[in-house]
């Protein structure tokens, strides 16, 4: 069986960043790109998998973006798997997670995969939407925020656990196909070794447009999304007093409020 | 009359509260737009919620009976899909939260309707809505609005709203549920181990670490540093993952709401937004943190722009 792991390479911005002339996003020329911390931990999980069964799973990630999004392909690979796929054109610009949603359902039925793997957000924009949208799409069972997954590739479903609110977990059954997404902290990830790292560069990576996966024009970018951004702005915020001076006299100032406010002064 | 329904969240034969911080930002819409509020209740024995969602604006509860007392995701997006079907309604609000995050994008996906998460400001313009929420890490704001969508499904980021407390005697309906075979099945609940422990959620005092601490073998001094001070000591969530501290001293939205806390010490913590829905409350928060851009200085009161260690290493001076 085959298991799919979206990735996403985030956006993160420069301490001074700029606004796009139109006012609808940040400034290109200020955002650095990086792998999404939950990414790390769904790929391990397909990784790990993968190693337990050699011979019936195979993990393969699949991202959607413009050339730079294969340093995120490369990186997984750095770790294991033997191929990476692509998704872009430039008619995905002003895509939503309901467009990327249905691009990996599209890559899921090409592969006949029998799992998605996404992360339950990303850092850049905290949607928790995409994974849960190639559900829709595929029509196959789902759970959001998964902290233990445990799978028998012969079963008919895998017994896992979604986190709650107050650490607490529920323990539940899912039928096979199905879409997950995966939760900080439900393994520790590995790092690439520079064998590894190496060898990434070497692998396939296969690159699809949406016509290729079966996509309308009406089905990608803004008419295919779920919402629009018409505006994004730096919010008023609060802004902490700041205690300055050398840390003796920080710590000193420090002491003085807790000792205060405890009234053991 | 426009329709917006409020799907109602529980577990364990608790209400949510979530949903009754949805309730209020439905009632403010109802008081710009005149819609209607319908809150959807889909459980057992949905019987059981009716008097704590009879509150605020709303007019109607719709009773929905499913063969599960907990949350699954093919029962909720079954049910709301079929009142959705009926009664057009321009909005589906459910709080933003993990079982939210398991069937609200599927209802919209479906059904192609308009879908934001995580929102925490509503607005109609020129009749249609506009939702805003947060970008790059909280750092920036977008608004979002959804060209051509005759329904919108929005999740509405919990503390943002205060809860629905004003009674109401809202209509009572019921629905018949679409017959569905659930796809998962409810096994049971585990909750941490805390046996032993210290409770967080009761510290009046807390020092809490996040990843700048760096080292596990750096936790020690910390936990010391909170003795000597007379504070509990908690922290972020990678510190738990780490298994650096027992997940039960885990602050944040996945670990304990702090809320019996006065003072809320935050050392080497950078502030995510579910870091923050744990203590953002807390009056006085003291954030020390090396990067001065860094989101904790937008909630606290007192920031030190410092090395961690070093205002350990001086504060532990003024406690011995």
């Amino acid at each position: 069986m085959k298991i799919l792991v979206a990735i996403k390479l985030v956006a993160a911005l420069d301490e001074d960043f700029e606004i796009r002339e139109d006012g609808c996003d940040a400034d290109p020329d200020y955002l650095d790109y990086q792998l999404n911390e939950w990414d790390d931990y769904s790929w391990e999980v397909a990784l790990q998998l993968a190693e337990k069964f050699p011979d019936k799973i195979e993990a393969i990630p699949v991202t959607v973006g413009p050339e730079r999004a294969e340093a995120g392909l490369r990186k997984c690979l750095a770790k294991g798997g033997e191929r990476g796929i692509r998704v872009w054109d430039e008619s995905l610009e002003g895509s939503d997670p309901m467009v990327i949603g249905h691009l990996l359902a599209a890559v899921a039925k090409r592969e006949q995969a029998t799992m998605v793997l996404a992360g339950t957000l990303a850092s850049d924009h905290a949607y928790a939407q995409t994974g849960m949208c190639a559900a829709a799409e595929l029509g196959w069972a789902h759970i959001a925020v998964v902290s233990r997954l445990d799978l028998d590739p012969e079963a008919s479903e895998a017994n896992v656990r979604r986190e709650l609110e107050g650490g607490i977990e529920e323990e539940l059954a899912i039928q096979l196909p199905a879409v997950m997404t995966i939760q900080l902290g439900i393994n520790e990830p590995r790092y690439a070794s520079l064998r590894g790292i190496k060898q990434a560069k070497a692998k396939p990576l296969e690159t699809l447009t949406p016509s290729e996966l079966g996509l309308s024009p009406q089905e990608v970018g803004e008419a295919g999304s779920l919402s629009q951004v018409r505006r994004m702005y730096i919010p008023e915020k609060g802004q902490a007093e700041l205690i300055e001076g050398t840390p003796a006299e920080q710590a000193t100032r420090l002491a003085e409020i807790i000792k205060e406010l405890r009234g053991d002064a | 009359m426009a329709e917006i329904l409020v799907i109602a969240s529980h577990r364990s034969g608790e209400l949510n509260p979530g949903t009754l911080e949805v309730i209020t930002a439905a009632t403010e819409l109802k008081q710009a737009t005149g819609n209607k509020i319908s809150v959807v209740i889909i459980a057992d024995k949905p019987d059981q919620y009716v008097k704590a969602l009879s509150v605020g604006g709303v007019d109607e509860i719709i009773k929905v009976s499913v063969p599960q007392a907990e949350f699954q995701p093919d029962y909720y997006e079954s049910v709301v899909l079929a009142v959705a079907d009926e009664r057009k309604p321009q909005l589906i609000l459910a709080p933003h939260g993990v079982d939210a995050w398991s069937f609200m994008p599927v209802v919209a996906a479906k059904r192609r309707y308009g879908c934001a998460t995580d929102v925490f400001e509503i607005r109609y313009e020129d009749g249609k809505p506009v939702a805003v929420r947060a970008a790059y890490a909280e750092k920036m704001h977008m608004e979002l609005d959804f060209p051509h969508k005759e329904t919108v499904v929005l999740t509405i980021r919990g503390n943002t709203y205060k809860p629905s407390e004003t009674s109401a005697t809202p209509a009572i309906s019921e629905f018949q549920a679409p017959a569905v075979e659930p796809r998962t099945r409810h096994i049971g609940f585990h909750a941490p181990d805390t046996s032993g422990d210290v409770d967080i959620a009761q510290a009046e005092y807390i020092l809490s670490i996040g990843r700048g601490i760096a080292e596990e073998d750096n936790v020690e001094q910390f936990n010391e540093l909170a003795d000597q001070m007379g504070f509990t000591l908690g922290c972020s969530r990678p510190i738990a993952d780490n298994g650096w501290l027992p997940k039960s001293r885990q602050v944040g939205q996945s670990g304990k709401t702090v809320s019996n806390c006065k003072l809320y010490l935050a050392m080497g913590i950078s502030g995510s937004v579910q870091h923050m829905a744990g203590m953002k409350h807390v009056q006085t928060i003291v954030a020390v943190n090396t990067d001065a851009e860094a989101s904790i200085f937008n909630i606290a009161r007192y920031g030190i722009v410092a090395d961690l260690f070093d205002i350990a290493e001086e504060l532990k001076q003024h406690f011995q």
